[in-house]
């Protein structure tokens, strides 16, 4: 089956760069119908306000909760993505979660752009450390018991799975690294 | 390329796919969050008042900016005259997400454009066509928009640019580097600049479209000629009912090639803003700037 990338707004493209580097099929996501033709789908870094109201009016979030609950679908979110599938968002005008992992995320936690920075980051079951980068990103303030934390950068997680569900704050995709798409391939 | 402002690129590449609004008050920039803007722009004027109106149109107040920047929570972007390195640096303390460098306001400078290097702020500028967008990604421009004829309600100009950008990166496969080289040195870039657009076949950094974007069907025709996200002015909040033509444009930027969904939400839309003819201009906005 092929790899979705949900693909209303953001940086979706970068995935699909990505995806293409490592010889899988991707699919740019936009309805339910697309939603069939998929058991992997990762959700990309952009405003988590827009891609929330795709998610509403298409009812393409009502149909990633059921897949998810049924175990059919594994999920990547990145910055954005990690915000919408939290359980709980906090912060300004924040959007409705799909609440498919156990934490909670504070929306552009670090600040304006001026706050954005790139580093690198050691991931648990990756050899090599990743430069990446936080775009106005959130923070992660809470993991629950069943939540595994996969990499932290300044006393914050910022990779975390539970289950088959994947969340990261920061973007791999814009510095064309594929390690953390790999570890997400094996979920 | 030295003095890139990566991180800037990196947020231009976050805004893809999404419509990017013109608000004159922090009610509106809520309005246009709510509708689903991925980003607004702070001004004192729409283009189509400042044209109307005539006068120096400057850099707002910092006072509307900073009320902006707590009414919303999605990337607040704010205008400054041409060549006003002052004006960027106010809107650089006042720590706003992108500083839209624009001819929308009246030049400040008949020389330069500002050094845009020297930021930690990224800008976004506008191009009419290949070279000049090359000159502003030079000067350190994280993103690119095209300047179409702003507050005309008129999507022609917006079309001009964008194809014509399209056009001479594809005129460039066919150059040898001879003429590569003639051609950067007359448009006063890089020989370096102009190979890695040619490889990539695009412009290096993300590439919206503004000027003249009144109704969704215009975005839509935008998105398909290749635009990577669209800039609305005036054709929100100059329309009849803000809120549904803000809703529409948005659901067209990211439906483009759904032309179902985009007779949906064309379908009984209020009034859009009325529009005028380009060649009845006094002045065009899109010739500032070089």
């Amino acid at each position: 089956m092929a790899i979705g990338v949900l693909a209303f707004h953001g940086d979706f493209a970068e995935h699909l760069e990505i995806l293409r580097t490592l010889t899988v099929t991707g699919l740019e996501v936009r309805s339910l119908d697309d939603l069939k033709k998929i058991d992997r789908l990762i959700i990309p870094g952009g405003e988590s306000t827009v891609i929330s109201r795709f998610l509403a009016e298409t009812g393409v979030g009502k149909e990633i909760i059921r897949r998810v609950h049924e175990s059919t679908l594994a999920v990547y979110g990145t910055c954005a993505g990690a915000i919408l599938i939290a359980r709980n968002i906090t912060g300004k005008n924040a959007p409705r979660p799909l609440g498919l992992i156990d934490i909670t995320i504070d929306r552009n936690a670090y600040g304006s752009q001026m706050q954005s920075f790139e580093t690198e980051i050691i991931v648990k079951g990756i050899a090599k450390k990743l430069p990446v980068a936080f775009i106005r990103a959130p923070i992660i303030t809470k993991v629950g018991t069943d939540v595994q934390i996969l990499s932290m950068h300044k006393g914050h997680p910022v990779l975390v799975q539970q289950g088959r569900i994947l969340a990261g704050t920061f973007h791999p995709e814009v510095r064309e690294q594929f390690a953390v798409h790999k570890l997400f391939l094996r979920l | 390329m030295k003095g890139r402002n990566i991180l800037g690129e990196d947020l231009a590449r976050m805004l893809k796919g999404g419509v990017i609004m013109d608000v004159v008050t922090a009610k509106q920039a809520v309005i246009a969050e709510k509708a689903g803007a991925c980003a607004v722009m702070a001004l004192e004027r729409v283009p189509s008042d400042i044209r109307a109106q005539g006068g120096v149109a400057r850099m707002s107040d910092p006072k509307l900016i900073k009320e902006i920047q707590k009414a919303v929570s999605i990337p607040v972007m704010a205008k400054v005259r041409i060549g006003h390195t002052a004006e960027a640096r106010i809107l650089e303390a006042l720590e706003i997400d992108f500083i839209d460098e624009s001819e929308v306001l009246t030049p400040a400078d008949p020389f330069a454009h500002v050094e845009k290097r020297s930021f930690n702020i990224p800008f976004v500028c506008g191009a009419t066509n290949l070279g000049e967008a090359l000159r502003r990604i030079n000067e350190g421009a994280a993103m690119i928009r095209t300047k179409g004829e702003a507050g005309t309600g008129n999507v022609v100009e917006a079309v001009r640019h964008l194809k014509m950008i399209k056009k001479e990166i594809a005129d460039l496969q066919k150059m040898s580097p001879g003429q590569l080289k003639k051609w950067a040195t007359e448009q006063r870039v890089p020989v370096d600049l102009l190979l890695k657009v040619k490889k990539a076949q695009r412009l290096p950094v993300v590439t919206f479209v503004a000027g003249g974007v009144a109704t969704p069907a215009d975005a839509a025709l935008l998105m398909m000629l290749g635009a990577e996200g669209v800039f609305v002015g005036s054709g929100i909040f100059k329309s009849a009912d803000p809120r549904r033509t803000a809703e529409a444009i948005v659901q067209a930027t990211v439906h483009y090639n759904d032309a179902k969904k985009l007779a949906e939400v064309s379908t009984g839309l209020p009034q859009p803003m009325a529009g005028l003819e380009i060649s009845a201009l006094g002045s065009r906005m899109q010739e500032r700037g070089w």
